[in-house]
């Protein structure tokens, strides 16, 4: 019968009116300055930046190696180098951004500055309420307003996070494992060639065991399986140039490190 | 008391009106009441507008704008002076003069339509003896300014959706005009008054309406039908089918001549209302004698409610017409249908009173109805699309 479909939907639509007044479950909305909705995980913004510990400006992980600033396609990051150099995470003095902007006004949040960064430095934010006043300015994000915390990273993309941190302490954990070898080995054939210079091997010693003897229990917990994995990755550090990393990961060794990890969790990064 | 009340708007124009000078007292009522009718429809504008979001919102299982003043009532506020402050820009290749000038006239021709239209018991500011036959010229010039609209913006969207408004507000003025006729046949005048007149008498309570007769309902079914398409109204609303045509034949528009647009829109569909329950609804009397106590313009303005809500409803429901679908409507079924309806009533007439003429005329009408609607049902099997391509 001809008019019969337009009738079902009047009830239809009818249906949805009243029940709308009735049932919460219906509706599809929520009122959103005050009520939020959780973030999917895999959310993404803006980049930012990550930091250790308390200090924002020391416990940056940027090395201003600038690789970001190079891949980035709509070319938004800036980035000057510092003069002098700040301790890293395993304590390696490193040369730091003493400017590093990112103009969001610009960026596409490709997140290809996330994938190719060797620091684990640069993530992405989650942070949409970007809305300001100032059209250049505002829009545009120093170092200060691009630092977070580890912490903060840890709640907007835990998943992530966890693997980034093991992985991050993975690294520490080799790097001291190869100094203390290397200081042991010292040790040992200073002990091999002088036995009457023991004062020289003496001063040797104490400088690299308080450094390794915390982190090697740490690395028998995370580095099970990947360590084998990781094994040909890590490049000897070249003490001195700065510029290189301790451990600057390829992309296909970063999946390899990662994959242990994923299994139990969460989507895959990138 | 109850009378005073019904007639408090008259009471209160006279009232006014005894403090000035016998000489101006006639033009002086007459803009008093101008004044009225404009500043009333606006005001229901308005909150039709915020009434519509929120119950548009409701049918989606949202809440609708709930922000400004208390539930979004103020919404419109927001909204008017949003489009007053708007920036007014004419492109630099319209027809500046018509560009203008479109958007007036429709507002215009508009509010004129109300000129007629009874609002309660005497209260109608003109009562003219071809009421009906002003009221459709004025509703068929709001086309020119739909097409001065279209044409002056010197736009491919514009005139596009101006094309189509003409084409749909033309074809579907026909059944509009069908439609009511047989009430000038019926009641044997143009006047809106006597249409409201003649309907104002009841037997067992229940009142003389003409949808309560076999040809009345179904030509305010096809009045219904025509007067959603010529308010260009969901689900007829192609000429300003945002998905495919900007805004239709407004595009070009922006600022408060685009609030002028849109309350032509709504206006038009007050109008169109008001004049569907005048002839069909028994205008300002009341649904049952037992409730004519209630004052008169409580009625009307209740009638005009509740179209509202079921234009309202209709649109939160129903989907656009294809263009096709929409001309094959008028001119293959709701044409049909209006020309038969107008036989029906004169049968009516002719058979005088008793049960036999509700057999026959409702007969007719449900016969031709469930005929016509089928074969506009069984068109709709389509066979795998094949494509042919030149050689």
């Amino acid at each position: 019968m001809l008019g019969e479909g337009i009738l079902k939907g009047l009830a239809e639509t009818a249906r949805n009116f009243a029940g709308s007044f009735v049932s919460k479950e219906r509706m599809t909305t929520v009122e959103y300055p005050e009520v939020r909705l959780p973030l999917p995980e895999a959310a993404r913004n803006f980049p930012f930046l990550v930091y250790d510990g308390n200090d924002w400006e020391k416990g940056l992980r940027c090395v201003a190696c600038q690789i970001c600033e190079k891949e980035c396609p709509p070319k938004c990051i800036y980035i000057e180098k510092s003069k002098d150099k700040k301790p890293d995470y395993v304590g390696k003095p490193q040369i730091y951004p003493a400017k590093f902007d990112i103009d969001i006004s610009v960026c596409m949040s490709c997140q290809i500055c996330v994938e190719v960064c060797p620091f684990e430095a640069i993530k992405m934010n989650t942070e949409f309420e970007l809305s300001t006043d100032d059209r250049f300015g505002g829009l545009l994000l120093d170092r200060k307003e691009l630092a977070k915390s580890n912490e903060y990273y840890h709640t907007i993309h835990p998943t992530e996070a966890r693997e980034v941190d093991a992985r991050l302490a993975q690294e520490k954990a080799k790097v001291e494992a190869k100094a203390k070898t290397a200081a042991e080995a010292a040790a040992a054939k200073a002990a091999a060639v002088a036995t009457g210079a023991s004062a020289a091997a003496a001063t040797a010693n104490p400088a690299a065991a308080p450094v390794a003897s915390p982190s090697t229990t740490k690395a028998a917990e995370i580095a099970v399986a990947p360590a084998a994995a990781t094994a040909p990755a890590a490049p000897k550090p070249v003490a001195g140039t700065g510029t290189d990393g301790p451990a600057p990961m390829t992309e296909s060794e970063k999946k390899a490190a990662s994959e242990p990890a994923k299994p139990g969790e969460g989507e895959p990064k990138a | 008391m109850i009378d005073r009340l019904d007639q408090i708007f008259v009471l209160l124009k006279h009232w006014i009106l005894g403090y000035l000078p016998a000489s101006l007292q006639t033009p002086a009522g007459v803009i008093l009441s101008v004044v009225c009718i404009i500043g009333l429809y606006p005001a229901l504008f308005a909150l039709t507008t915020v009434l519509e979001r929120k119950g548009v919102g409701r049918i989606q299982n949202r809440l609708g704008p709930n922000r400004v003043g208390p539930f979004g009532i103020l919404q419109p506020m927001a909204d008017g002076i949003k489009s007053l402050t708007k920036e007014d820009i004419v492109p630099t290749s319209a027809d500046a003069v018509v560009h203008f000038l479109a958007p007036v006239i429709l507002v215009v021709t508009v509010f004129m339509g109300f000129a007629v239209l009874p609002m309660g018991r005497n209260m109608v500011l003109v009562d003219m003896d071809a009421g009906l036959l002003f009221y459709f010229a004025m509703g068929a010039s709001s086309e020119l300014s739909v097409f001065m609209a279209g044409w002056g913006s010197r736009n491919k969207y514009s005139l596009l959706g101006a094309m189509r408004a003409v084409a749909q507000m033309i074809s579907y003025e026909v059944a509009l005009l069908l439609s009511s006729v047989v009430i000038v046949m019926m009641t044997g005048s143009l006047s809106l008054v006597k249409i409201v007149e003649a309907q104002n008498h009841y037997s067992y309570g229940f009142p003389h309406w003409f949808i309560f007769t076999p040809w009345g309902l179904a030509g305010f079914l096809m009045y219904a039908i025509a007067g959603t398409a010529e308010t260009n109204r969901s689900p007829f609303d192609l000429p300003e089918g945002e998905s495919e045509l900007v805004a239709g034949y407004h595009t070009e528009y922006s600022g408060f001549k685009f609030a002028l647009f849109f309350l032509g829109e709504y206006v038009a569909m007050f109008s169109i209302s008001g004049l569907g329950s005048t002839l069909f609804l028994g205008g300002w009397t009341a649904p049952l004698a037992a409730l004519q106590w209630v004052p008169s313009w409580i009625w009307f303005f209740g009638k005009l409610f509740v179209s509202m809500c079921v234009f309202i409803w209709l649109r939160g429901t129903l989907p656009r017409l294809r263009q096709d679908q929409l001309m094959n409507f008028a001119w293959k079924f709701v044409l049909p249908m209006c020309l038969l309806n107008l036989f029906v009533a004169a049968l009516w007439r002719f058979l005088g009173e008793g049960l036999l003429r509700w057999v026959i005329c409702s007969g007719i009408l449900i016969l031709a109805y469930a005929v016509m609607g089928s074969a506009e049902m069984r068109r709709k099997h389509f066979g795998p699309r094949t494509y042919r391509y030149a050689e």
